[in-house]
């Protein structure tokens, strides 16, 4: 073994999932560390919830191995795992009360009654429950349901934690305060969490590490800055963020840049070579809005990709705008830009002539 | 906030009780009224007349002159051994019934809350299929299945299993066969309502937490069927005290059912009066029983479930 990396928590290989004739989990593998804050992000039927039950042990690979703490899953039922999983509908006991939802799987593993005891109220007091110890979930709020279930996952000091979208139960102001909740609660345990979600401002704001699966595959794995910044594909740059996307072909190569034509745009556009694409490939131009500059006179070309067209819709969002701007072509661009100054005149108007730039460094290069 | 969804939740019950106050109007007027006049013969005397028992109000030339109450027959129920001995034996014969149903109805409800929704539509047809057919007919034909020279006998007999054939009919074993028989509908279709509601996530949570499929079976699911359990054994076990058919049919000379004695002191030895009696201590015997499993059951479902 290596010793200048940390050995990961948990080593999916190769691992496949199929559903009769579907593939629900095509050839995964991924290496989660120990520590981690780790997401799976993807739209529904992409995967992931298939991916974390096979982590969880309630389905078995069709093919593959899964690795926790180094030790081969594939024959070890769910309740022999050293992995706790907290539902989506969070499965609270109806019958139970939050006391004994909490203390069940100690009790499952034979823990003495007092210890029990302690663990509870510990565990209790550390998602602020002690108060409705006595409940019945029934008497509880989403946001308190989802404490329960929390605490009951990682009651017995789980080595991997899985969270089924976590948050995707309550509504928009809980789950923002919940979401820094859950990200003090995992550093100051130190537990390794993998979170399942769609929404991918829930994955950016709680991971260290993202992976995006689409179609059973894992289609990019970074950090949530690697993702958003650097899509590995046309899939990833259009799921995380808005971003605009344009296909052209490469026309020319030379100090460290290209030049691509797409039939959209009039001008050709720069960016950065990566030293794969050679004139002639077709590429995919993709830039974020926030990174283009909005603006009535013709900015200076030098490092700088400029297209001019027409604003036909703007929505003020106080903080910021966000432009929609027409080209000649009939192409579209979306552009977002902060509202620095304080000024009660907007600085572009609907059906204004303006230029569009940005960055030969901000411009991503797809393959197309 | 816990007090506003409570008091929704209170307004939704006061509209629930309204709806659910013309349905007893239904029953005070056919379940209580001959209630009442059954209660009104317990008290009369037996005379040969017709009807065959006293009036309960006197009337004379200047309108009401007396009122004629005797609570002789309930004392002559009490006093007669015999009448207490048959209640007992009819309780315990619809409790054993009902338990033997709970066993088998049970697991045949679990496994078809458990098939894929078009196949559970099959089975749950295939346990009401029987009541297409008329209840009576039904417990005839089993006499012709347990005979000493019935199909059962006779085939065992044919294949060699057995020399003589083996005594089934006229005795508490084809009284309980015929109880579990044709009241196992009553106690698979709650047991079926409940347990197809359960989340199957509740399960998976108790594997999660380290509980193999029995533990979770009897930490979630046998707790949460609960209400389905006392569902059914009510359907089964209060029509199967009173059963009068299935006794009277398969059971044989020393099968002690009150449904029979019932028949006997109203049809044979014609006294009305104890007749009635009887009914009524039956019901109030059944009834007790109820409301404290009624009581039980909103105790619950205000604790929470």
């Amino acid at each position: 073994m290596n010793n200048s990396t940390p050995s990961p928590l948990v080593q999916i290989r190769e691992v496949t999932k199929k559903f009769g004739g579907v593939t629900a989990v095509d050839r995964v593998s991924l290496d989660i560390l120990r520590g981690e804050l780790f997401a799976i992000l993807g739209s529904s039927g992409c995967g992931k919830t298939t991916l974390l039950r096979l982590l969880a042990g309630f389905e078995e690979p069709t093919s593959g191995r899964i690795l926790i703490d180094g030790a081969d899953m594939t024959d070890v039922p769910p309740y022999e795992r050293p992995v706790n999983l907290m539902f989506q509908s969070y499965a609270l006991f109806p019958h139970m009360t939050v006391a004994q939802n909490v203390a069940y799987g100690l009790k499952k593993e034979h823990v003495p009654a007092d210890k029990i005891r302690e663990r509870v109220a510990e565990m209790l007091a550390l998602v602020k429950l002690e108060a409705l110890a006595g409940r019945k979930p029934e008497k509880l709020s989403g946001g308190e349901k989802q404490r329960v279930a929390l605490a009951r996952a990682l009651v017995k000091r789980p080595k991997l934690l899985l969270l089924d979208e976590p948050l995707a139960a309550l509504d928009k102001k809980l789950r923002q305060h919940t979401q820094f909740e859950l990200t003090n609660l995992q550093y100051q345990l130190g537990t390794t969490f993998v979170v399942v979600t769609h929404d991918q401002s829930e994955a950016m704001t709680l991971a260290s590490r993202i992976a995006v699966m689409a179609e059973g595959r894992i289609a990019q794995v970074g950090t949530p800055g690697q993702v958003y910044e650097f899509p590995a594909n046309r899939y990833v740059a259009s799921f995380v963020g808005n971003i605009n996307l344009f296909d052209g072909r490469v026309t020319a190569a030379g100090n460290g840049q290209l030049s691509v034509k797409c039939e959209s745009l009039e001008s050709e556009l720069s960016a950065l070579s990566d030293g794969a694409m050679v004139p002639g490939s077709a590429v995919c131009i993709a830039v974020r809005p926030e990174k283009i500059t909005i603006s009535r006179q013709a900015p200076e070309a030098k490092d700088r990709n400029v297209v001019k067209g027409t604003v036909w819709d703007l929505a003020y969002f106080g903080d910021q705008s966000l432009y929609r701007v027409r080209l000649k072509s009939g192409a579209e661009l979306q552009v977002s830009a902060q509202n620095l100054r304080r000024s009660e005149k907007m600085t572009v108007e609907w059906d204004e002539e303006v230029f569009l730039s940005w960055e030969i460094a901000s411009t991503v290069l797809l393959q197309s | 906030m816990s007090n506003e969804s409570s008091g929704n939740g209170g307004q939704a019950l006061r509209w629930l009780r309204r709806a659910v106050a013309l349905p007893y109007l239904w029953m005070l007027l056919f379940f209580l009224a001959p209630f009442l006049i059954i209660l009104k013969i317990s008290v009369a005397e037996p005379i040969v007349a017709q009807p065959p028992f006293t009036p309960l109000l006197e009337w004379g030339a200047q309108g009401l002159v007396g009122l004629r109450a005797t609570f002789e027959n309930y004392a002559y129920l009490f006093a007669d051994g015999y009448y207490g001995i048959i209640y007992l034996s009819s309780l315990k014969m619809a409790a054993i019934g009902t338990l033997l149903c709970l066993l088998l109805g049970y697991p045949m409800a679990y496994f078809i809350a458990r098939q894929p929704p078009h196949r559970r539509q099959v089975l749950l047809m295939a346990v009401i299929l029987p009541f297409w057919i008329s209840f009576l007919l039904r417990v005839y034909a089993w006499i012709g299945l347990l005979n000493n020279r019935g199909l059962i006998n006779e085939f065992l007999i044919s294949i060699g299993v057995i020399d003589h054939p083996l005594t089934m009919l006229y005795n508490d074993f084809a009284v309980y066969l015929g109880i579990v028989y044709s009241y196992l509908p009553f106690m698979i279709l709650p047991l079926y309502a409940n347990l197809e509601r359960h989340d199957h996530d509740l399960l998976d949570a108790a594997a999660d937490l380290g509980a193999r499929r029995w533990q979770g079976f009897i930490d979630v699911t046998l707790p949460l069927s609960v209400p389905g359990i006392i569902g059914g054994c009510l359907l089964v076990f209060i029509p199967a005290v009173g059963e009068f058919t299935i006794p009277a049919l398969l059971g044989g000379a020393d099968t002690l059912m009150i449904g029979r004695v019932l028949w006997d002191e109203f049809f044979i030895n014609r006294d009305w009066p104890v007749a009635s009696a009887v009914s009524v201590v039956l019901l109030l015997l059944l009834v007790v029983p109820i409301l404290w499993f009624q009581r039980l059951q909103r105790r619950e479902q205000e604790a929470g479930f």
